[in-house]
């Protein structure tokens, strides 16, 4: 086998993240007219895209912020929505080149997100951190700069844009969902009640005091945990599905 | 009670990353449990459920435009239009209603 350099994976994955930035800018600067309606100004939205790179955490911290949720409330909204890129950290972690220096675990580990994992669990044979630095190092700078243009020029554009910019991000989630729903029935059914009990939610009049972050962790605890008991996965399947993808 | 904007981003900072970095470092092995899997499975799908509906209603103004936009991004991510496609197309049905009506 020949050996490719360091060098060479660096660029080879910032080659394969540009569209993968694009799409990015696109998502972020919608999230970025939502931080600033949120009441972040562009320093502290990028800093938060910076720091998170993770579009429905991100998102649903802002609905914490602008409705001052406590802080155990953003830890544990972002604890169970951040909680899939646990099982993409394992499958990483066990890919990881391990002639490489420890270190680079702590690396590779801030650019896990659904897009990135996705480019660095389909390299052939074992990860060569590198190439995942190369797609953070293009990817993760289209995410903040869209973040930080969504908060200065949302306020610029017609109001009509904005707000027909306000469905991107819920546009983006309903894309994520509903092909593995198509796949899977277990998850198309765990999706359908997931949207009947949070409309259902918010017609209790005795649930309104409690916060939308809070009532995200209750309902995505309480659903995910009966079908995993119902319905738990079968492994082998699992696994050709992952071939697949 | 209103936390310095600051405050919440280094919560939730810390946190993402443990979620990430924890796999990496201390639990180097597969996690093997069959709930547990399942859990992680269905959790992203359930959250970004609950996340979207009836937000995506209520987030125009108009629970129309909003039902619109909804239903079409339903019907081409059925499809298997792209994730960008997804939101775009979403975002410019809205757009026409909201300048129709």
């Amino acid at each position: 086998m020949k050996t490719i350099s360091n060098k060479t994976f660096l660029k080879m994955g910032a080659l394969d993240s540009i569209p993968i930035a694009l799409g990015y800018l696109a998502v972020s600067f919608s999230l970025g007219i939502q931080a600033k309606q949120a009441g972040l100004d562009a320093l502290a939205a990028t800093i938060m895209s910076l720091t998170n790179v993770t579009s429905a955490g991100e998102f649903a911290a802002l609905g914490i912020i602008s409705e001052g949720g406590t802080l155990a409330t953003m830890a544990c909204s972002q604890f169970i929505i951040n909680l899939r890129y646990m099982l993409m950290s394992c499958s990483l972690s066990q890919k990881i080149d391990n002639e490489k220096p420890f270190f680079h675990r702590f690396g590779v580990a801030f650019g896990v997100t659904d897009e990135i994992f996705g480019i660095s669990y389909a390299v052939k044979g074992r990860l060569n951190p590198f190439y995942t630095y190369g797609a953070m190092l293009v990817a993760i700078p289209g995410w903040c700069l869209g973040t930080c243009l969504g908060v200065i020029f949302g306020n610029l554009l017609p109001e009509v844009i904005v707000t027909s910019l306000g469905v991107a991000l819920y546009g983006m989630f309903i894309a994520i969902i509903i092909p593995p729903s198509k796949k899977d029935r277990c998850v198309a059914a765990a999706v359908i009640l997931a949207m009947i009990c949070s409309i259902g939610w918010d017609y209790i009049p005795a649930f309104h005091a409690i916060s939308g972050g809070t009532k995200i962790i209750i309902l995505t605890v309480v659903i995910s945990l009966a079908f995993a008991i119902l319905f738990p996965r079968n492994e082998e399947e699992e696994e050709s599905k992952e071939a697949e993808s | 009670m209103r936390h310095n904007v600051y405050i919440y981003i280094v919560v939730m900072a810390i946190v993402t990353y443990l979620i990430r970095v924890l796999p990496f470092t201390l639990i180097r092995k597969d996690i093997k449990n069959k709930t547990i899997r399942s859990f992680l499975y269905y959790v992203p799908y359930v959250t970004l459920s609950v996340m979207t509906f009836p937000s995506i209603i209520n987030a125009t103004g108009n629970v129309y435009t909003g039902a619109a936009g909804f239903i079409v991004a339903l019907l081409l991510a059925f499809i298997g239009k792209s994730l960008i496609t997804v939101a775009g197309c979403s975002c410019a049905v809205v757009l026409i209603l909201e300048l129709i009506f």
